[in-house]
């Protein structure tokens, strides 16, 4: 049993609080990210768990073991580091037995794991090179081999793809998607990308300011995001935002008019409207009227920036069979998809009647 | 590349090469002395170049004082003392660039202030301390107060600084102790630095000369040769003989100029490399 559990986590720099309170349970086996904006404090997080920064408060524990005060070695963990960190002045080789010879293992199980690890990451050929004599991506395979070979409990990756150029981040997202099915161990991984959370995570962690703000499957958080933030977050391009007031009619919006009451129950007062841009449609006429200010092609599809008449703005994903030029006036209509709707603090209102 | 007219730089060359024989002269008149009879050494105009390449003074050096330990004492001294400077500046170097801890700064500032100490003031605080503690007379005594040094320990938490936090975590994940660390991680990291530091440490401690002095009072057998070397001029009553200081002289600055010149190439190459690898 590798599972991990934060309870209570905080971590202090000084008097500065960086993390508040985080509780977390990471089963054994999963693929969890750790998702939010720079600074928000998703590396410390994750070198807590490492062992490499001190847990001011709380519990961590690895499997059945609370880990506060082991090194990261007794942790059982192995880490890959955004910068690679490979040392310099040895070969591939040497990189990955670094670890093992300090454990004293045996010679003939060291090179048993290396040429096993290096067959499945097909670094073979590399093995007598030095990291200078490498590119981007075969330095990131050489630093997961180093973790692999340790045979550790808890992998952990701090933006491991954020070297790379765009072609070889997919395809080395796919490795590792590919590597966690194979191994089966639990994963940690940290990114700010929430394209790579998405598609890599069995559960997202989303990070704010030090704090939780949801925790779930990648569906659950695009579905149903717990608050303004991860709507905001979670989902690109972002999820638009209106701002409307609840009555007994409906929502009263400025560009959109009054939306009828979804199910369930609505407090009145100021909430907040969030509609994906793929459930907001032109139509050459009716609909709330817009000024088509940018058009951007994806291939397939198009995005579609809009000025309401009250000013704001919104953007809009479809098809390219209509495409419209910057300075049309179009109209806007809303789909059919659920609104999102968020109370005056910025959380969720669940309006779907159970 | 900066583009130089041939003009100038045959100039720069010039000029390198009249710096080069103003400080090479010095070390040709001392080789060439050494070959000298004691009469060449003496007339006016001055001979250049000996009539007959003369070694009594080199047998002679050995009459005089014991060549052979004072050479041995040198070499301890000087690569003992380098040894511990380059140890003890790359621990403390790696814990005042890496670590955070209270009064880091206060500690760094304090250091670098006895770096502007002359070392004439501690010169006998320092010789009594070794003295109490049973040390005067003896190599250890000599060696052990130089073991730690400001300048070091400032070089290497200026080259330590440099080096990626990523990596001595890396390291940190891979089971390795803070001392395997520094050693097995961060020295290689900085290996130009120490290969500098071990030069300066060694070429230093070799031509020391107040130092032993005092805290050898006498101990001949003990006497590194720079001291010994003294003990060539004053021997024979202050009547010099110059080919026989000239000789002992020109064994006294082989064995450091032979560290220079194996070191220097290394410090060359890995300056290349570091270059290269960016
Ligand atoms: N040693 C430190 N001393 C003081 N504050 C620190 C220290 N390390 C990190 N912080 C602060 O903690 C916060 C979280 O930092 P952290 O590196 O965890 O962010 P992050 O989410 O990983 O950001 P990024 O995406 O930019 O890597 C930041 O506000 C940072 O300034
Ligand atoms: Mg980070």
């Amino acid at each position: 049993m590798t599972d991990v559990r934060l309870d209570k986590i905080c971590k202090t720099y000084g008097t500065v609080e960086v993390l508040k309170d985080i509780d977390l349970s990471i089963e054994d086996g999963e693929f969890c990210v750790f998702v939010g904006p720079s600074g928000c404090g998703k590396s410390t997080l994750l070198r807590m768990i490492a062992g490499l920064e001190e847990i001011t408060s709380g519990d961590l524990s690895i499997g059945d073991r609370r880990v506060n005060s082991l090194s990261p070695k007794e942790r059982g963990i192995a880490m890959v580091f955004q910068s690679y960190a490979l040392y310099p002045h040895r070969t591939v080789r040497g990189n990955m037995e670094f670890g093992l010879k300090l454990s004293r293992m045996d010679r003939r199980e060291i090179d048993a794991r290396i040429a096993r690890a290096a067959k499945m990451l097909q670094i073979e050929p590399l093995l007598d090179r030095r990291p200078a004599q490498l590119s981007g991506g075969q330095r990131q395979r050489v630093a997961i081999g180093r973790a692999i070979v340790r045979d550790p409990t808890v992998f952990l990756f701090d933006e491991p793809l954020s070297n790379l150029d765009a072609a070889l981040r997919v395809e080395t997202r796919r490795e590792i998607a590919a590597l966690h099915e194979k191994l089966g161990t639990t994963m940690i991984y940290v990114t700010h990308d929430q394209v790579e959370a998405m598609t890599l995570a069995d559960k997202i962690v989303v990070l704010n300011d030090g704090a939780v703000q949801q925790v779930g499957t990648p569906l659950e958080l695009y579905d149903t995001p717990a608050n303004l933030f991860v709507a905001g977050f979670i989902g690109s391009p972002r999820m638009n935002l209106f701002a409307g007031e609840a009555g007994p009619e409906g929502i009263v919006t400025a560009s959109f008019g009054t939306l009828p009451r979804p199910d369930g129950p609505l407090p009145e007062g100021n909430v907040t409207i969030g509609i994906r841009p793929e459930n907001l449609h032109l139509t050459s006429e009716g609909g709330a009227r817009a000024r088509v200010t940018l058009v951007e092609h994806l291939g397939n599809e198009i995005l579609v920036e809009l000025a309401l008449a009250d000013g704001q703005k919104a953007v809009a994903q479809g098809p390219r069979n209509h495409c419209p030029t910057p300075g049309d006036s179009v109209g806007v209509t809303i789909g059919s998809e659920p609104l999102h709707l968020f109370d005056g603090l910025g959380r969720r209102i669940e309006t779907r009647s159970p | 590349m900066i583009r130089v007219s041939a003009f100038s730089r045959s100039l720069i060359v010039l000029l390198i090469v009249a710096l080069a024989v103003v400080s090479a002269f010095p070390f040709l008149w001392m080789v060439l002395s050494s070959f000298k009879t004691a009469e060449e050494s003496m007339q006016t105009p001055p001979v250049w170049i000996p009539g007959t390449f003369d070694l009594s003074a080199y047998s002679s050096v050995s009459e005089v004082i014991q060549t052979g330990r004072s050479l041995w004492n040198s070499a301890v001294i000087a690569s003992v003392t380098t040894a511990g400077i380059l140890v003890t500046s790359l621990m403390a170097g790696f814990a005042f660039a890496k670590y955070s801890f209270r009064g880091r700064n206060t500690l760094f500032a304090v250091m670098i202030a006895t770096m502007f100490l002359p070392p004439i003031v501690t010169l006998i605080p320092l010789y009594r301390m070794v003295s109490e503690m049973g040390l005067s007379g003896s190599l250890v005594g000599v060696i052990l107060p130089n073991l730690a040094n400001a300048f070091g320990i400032f070089l290497m938490r200026q080259f330590i600084a440099g080096v990626p936090d990523d990596l001595i975590d890396a390291a940190r994940v891979d089971g390795a102790s803070e001392l395997r660390v520094v050693f097995s991680v961060v020295a290689p990291a900085v290996v130009p630095a120490i290969a500098a530091l071990a030069l300066f440490a060694f070429v230093y401690h070799w031509n020391t000369y107040l130092w032993p002095l005092t805290v050898l009072q006498g101990a001949t057998d003990e006497y590194p040769i720079v001291l010994s070397l003294g003990r060539l001029l004053s021997y024979n009553r202050g009547a010099m003989n110059t080919p026989l200081v000239m000789a002992g002289a020109t064994m006294a600055v082989l064995p450091p100029l032979v560290l220079f010149v194996f070191l220097q190439r290394f410090f060359v190459d890995s300056m290349i490399s570091a270059a290269v690898k960016g």
